[in-house]
């Protein structure tokens, strides 16, 4: 596998950054959905994410990587079964790093939620399941660059999926169930498409970026770019420790998480905020709480503070608002102009 | 061949992998062939040099199953797609124009990471394939553009024409190329000539930092070749001229940055030539003219008075109607005068890969078909004896059972084709600026819906002297906002040309597959004729010609009477073209909206 280029060298884009490194704190915040410009570093800095995270502990052999803890896939479980039968421990595990799955455009359905293992259907007329993409990346990142040209019937898979952090395949005569948690990253040019509403809903998060427009950023921008591919390990190593310490920063910040409180008053604030924006249903509200805690995770602080929330509210609510075709100021804008109520009246 | 143009092979030679490609844009002629051997001379021998055909399945161009090799092996045997068999080369990408959005996006990944992943047909591998791309665009009109996500991941762009003359300009030979591939490595830039390049593409208003990416590889590819291990200025030159100045949408402000002065090219490096390419560079009077026009291009798209239409548009859009007045006369009119060729509910599409089963037909499971195992087991299951028979036993084990090519089956789906909307508007100036401000709301409106429905609206609107396509087919509300936000309105009535227009596309977009719906909203009442000349008569006449011309291709119409008072020239035209007529003095943007499902079948 190639280098990819490193995550904190990345030039600005701080909201992006925050949104991905607030779901690699707690990931049952959801999705991130990186909307924006051509040629904004929207994929390099999903890509660098793996480099990123610490590994995980996976029960050898597991195809979806389950936890020993906490094993549910048929393989184990059946494991399991044929193991306390003969009295013996099966479980043993190893550390692996968290899978970033790329779901490419072009993707068969079989291969995306598996199917019938061909070569064994074939040679040994064994009626056999081969896990698919949604079986790889459970507990890790499913990653789907261009998410708007997704072909449709793909995009009706993962609505399904991505909701019940289950992969049912009844296809071939086939009928398996299997665990398939993961965090959703999508990018893509809103230029080239919009997203199913549906689809939308299940990004926790979502992010706009932007060209940045001055010229000292545009010069760094492209000056790393240079130098990581004039010598990509170089420039990997050199920004070895800059990555390390944000990969410390996200184990610190997950090990703090179950600690920080929510004060009562954070939560009134993260529901009037969604009651003025009117935002349908009550994931709203979740996410936005959920990333206001992982944010102050990460900030070192014992308790959600209003500061927390509002860091987080325009990625956690942007693409939950109803849209008005009709109305030009984005949905930036308007997530804005709700705070600014919210937070003026009570100096 | 055009100094230029060989200098851009010649770079292209050089770095093919870092420097992305080149959008070619030019008809097929004899210089683009030129250019094309140029390049494969240049080239180190060795290098693959394919070409991709425009309608390419994904089985050939990412790699699938070998079908055929699968069952004669009796284990999956993998088929390499055309982009991993180009690894280390160029593909040439024949009528990019055409290109859809999707299969731009998988040469955009590949281009980006230099592999290609395949998850396909139960085959999950990944293959490198760095590569350059030449996207031949033979685009004739602006309309016709390559997807700009392709092009922003190109470094050049190339514009040729038929007639262009030969001209003397720098040559390089494929030993020169060879050695600037060994040099480029070693080339360094320095800080200044980065933040020159970045500084031009900002003045130049370029947004996507690819540009300036590109322009910094193609001053070192530029040094490289001139055989120099620094990169100087006229290098930089070299760079802001070729991957800079094409890209520009606006001229650099009054007062250049002081940096400006350096990516300058150096006038003594090339004397600026009468070529077709875009600003020779970018301070030059007569690229500057250029630019000016290009400008005010933007200007229009991008008026100076958003807010005053945008609230023409909100007003459209709730605009007070006679309630239920014509959801109840004229839809219920409509719906049942619905023509038997109507697209309605989009055309049916035989092949869909997904929608409702309906059976199974007889067929290898190619292009993402989905196999019918049942089928297809019930299909080789009369067969097994003769068959086991037939098969001896060579490797001493049984086949349990055998299944041949000839007895796969896949499963059929139905599915409704796409259908797009295109509204023709009469942004005359006998048309009130309300009602196009109506027509900016209906279509807004529609497209709030296609989203969930995934269809796409186009808008054309025809003034003056000419029809104009100003939201080519889309889904994106963003897009249709921007360019509906800046439709002017005023000058003549060109219908005839209107017509014609809608024709052309709405030609195209079946050619696709897809299906056109047209609505039309004019008052009926043209006054320039086909030739552009003015007079009420020959309108007339041209524009009923039109009509029939219209109603002759069979394309599911509605003519939505703008004036006033509803009159007969809108009425006979509508006759002509085989069209549903409906007057809607009062319509707002919701009735129209509605009236248009209805004829879409769909309401």
């Amino acid at each position: 596998m190639s280098l990819t280029f490193p995550f904190s060298a990345i030039v600005g884009q701080d909201d992006m950054k925050l949104a991905i490194m607030l779901t690699a704190i707690d990931p049952s915040i959801g999705g991130v959905l990186v909307f924006g410009d051509r040629g904004t570093g929207k994929s390099t800095a999903v890509r660098a994410l793996a480099a990123l995270l610490p590994k995980m502990r996976a029960v050898v052999g597991c195809p979806y990587g389950c936890d020993p803890e906490n094993a549910k896939c048929p393989d184990c479980l059946a494991k399991a079964a044929a193991g306390s039968k003969a009295g013996a421990a099966t479980k043993t595990s190893h550390l692996v790093s968290v899978p970033v799955v790329d779901l490419p455009l072009g993707a068969t359905e079989d291969r995306v939620v598996g199917a019938l293992d061909l070569e064994r259907a074939l040679s040994q007329g064994v009626k056999a399941f081969e896990p698919g993409l949604l079986a790889r990346a459970n507990r890790g990142y499913l990653y789907i660059d261009e998410v708007n040209l997704l072909e449709d019937h793909l995009v009706d898979l993962l609505i399904d999926v991505a909701a019940s952090g289950e992969n049912v395949v009844e296809r071939e005569g086939l009928s398996v169930r299997h665990p398939a948690r993961f965090v959703l990253i999508g990018s893509g040019n809103p230029e080239e498409g919009e997203l199913r509403p549906q689809l939308l809903d299940r990004f926790g998060l979502s992010v706009e970026v932007k060209t940045p427009d001055t010229l000292a950023q545009r010069v760094e921008v492209v000056k790393r770019r240079d130098a990581f591919e004039q010598g990509p390990q170089a420039f990997t190593d050199a920004w070895k420790k800059e990555d390390d310490r944000v990969r410390r920063s996200i184990v610190a910040a997950r090990k703090r998480l179950s600690d920080v409180a929510i004060p009562d008053q954070a939560r009134e604030f993260a529901a009037q905020l969604c009651m003025s924006l009117g935002t349908d249903g009550l994931r709203g509200d979740l996410t936005l709480v959920r990333a206001a805690r992982a944010e102050a995770a990460l900030q070192g602080a014992s308790k959600v503070e209003q500061k927390h929330l509002i860091r987080v509210a325009p990625s956690a609510l942007r693409h939950r608002l109803r849209r008005n075709p009709l109305d030009d100021s984005g949905s930036s804008t308007r997530v804005e102009r709700a705070l600014a109520e919210l937070t003026a009246p009570k100096p | 061949m055009q100094g230029d143009a060989a200098t851009i092979a010649a770079l292209f030679a050089v770095d093919p992998v870092g420097l992305g490609g080149v959008a070619l844009r030019s008809p097929a002629c004899d210089n683009r062939d030129q250019w094309l051997a140029l390049l494969k001379s240049l080239l180190p021998s060795q290098t693959p040099l394919r070409r991709v055909p425009l309608n390419i399945n994904d089985t050939a161009l990412l790699g699938g199953l070998d079908l055929g090799a699968t069952l004669q092996a009796g284990k999956p045997i993998a088929l390499k797609g055309l982009l991993s068999q180009a690894d280390g080369g160029v593909l040439v990408l024949a009528m990019a124009e055409r290109m859809s959005l999707s299969s731009a996006a998988r040469f955009g990944s590949v281009l980006d990471t230099g592999m290609v992943a395949l998850q396909r047909d139960g085959l999950d591998t990944s293959a490198k394939a760095s590569l350059g791309l030449v996207a031949l665009d033979e685009g004739a009109s602006d309309d016709e553009q390559m997807p700009a996500g392709l092009a922003d991941r190109l470094a050049f762009r190339l514009l040729m024409g038929a007639q262009d003359e030969d001209e003397e300009g720098p040559e390089w030979t494929a030993q020169e190329v060879l050695n600037a591939r060994e040099r480029l490595s070693q080339v360094t830039i320095d800080d200044e000539a980065v933040q020159a390049l970045c500084a031009a593409a900002l003045a130049l208003g370029i947004d996507s930092l690819r540009a300036s990416v590109f322009a910094v590889r193609v001053a070192r590819a530029a040094a490289a070749l001139a055989g120099s291990n620094t990169v100087e200025e006229e290098h930089t030159g070299v760079a802001a001229r070729l991957v800079l100045a094409p890209r520009a949408t606006r001229l650099p402000p009054a007062a250049p940055p002081e940096n400006e002065a350096q990516d300058t090219p150096a006038e003594t490096q090339e004397p600026p030539e009468p070529s077709p390419e875009p600003p020779s560079e970018p301070e030059s009077p007569d690229a500057q003219n250029k630019d000016e026009s290009k400008a005010d291009d933007d200007q229009e798209e991008d008026p100076g008075l958003p807010e005053n239409l945008a609230d023409l548009v909100l007003e459209a859009a709730q605009a007070a109607i006679p309630s239920g007045l014509l959801a109840s006369l004229k839809i219920g009119q409509l719906q049942r005068a619905k023509t038997p060729s109507s697209g309605s509910a989009g055309a049916l599409q035989k092949n869909a890969l997904r929608g409702r089963p309906v059976g199974a037909r007889k067929g290898e499971p190619r292009a993402g078909q989905r196999i019918n195992v049942l089928e297809t087991l019930r299909a080789a299951a009369p067969w097994q004896k003769l068959r086991q028979r037939q098969q001896a036993p060579t490797d001493g084990q049984k086949q349990r059972i055998v299944v041949r090519k000839e007895d796969f089956h896949v499963t059929r789906f139905r599915q409704s084709g796409q259908t797009t909307t295109v509204f023709v508007v009469d942004a005359s100036g006998s048309s009130a600026l309300n009602r196009l401000a109506e027509a900016k709301g209906a279509v807004e409106l529609l497209l709030a819906d296609c989203y969930v429905r995934r269809d796409s609206v186009a808008v054309l609107a025809f003034r003056g002297q000419t029809a104009e396509l100003i939201l080519p087919p889309t889904r994106s509300l963003a897009r249709a906002k921007r360019s509906l936000a800046g439709l002017p309105g005023g000058g003549g009535t060109p219908l005839a040309h209107a017509i014609d227009a809608a024709i052309l596309l709405a030609d195209q977009l079946r050619k696709k597959g897809e299906t056109p719906i047209v609505v039309l909203l004019t008052d009926g009442k043209g006054n320039i004729a086909r030739d552009g000349s003015p007079g009420r008569a020959q309108a007339a006449t041209d524009a009923l010609a039109a009509a029939t011309e219209m109603r002759l291709r069979g394309f599911s119409t509605l003519l939505v009477d703008t004036s006033p008072q509803a009159q007969d020239a809108a009425k006979n035209l509508a006759q002509a073209m085989g069209a549903q007529y409906l007057a809607l003095p009062y319509a707002g943007a919701n009735s129209l909206n509605q009236a248009v499902r209805t004829v879409a079948g769909r309401s």
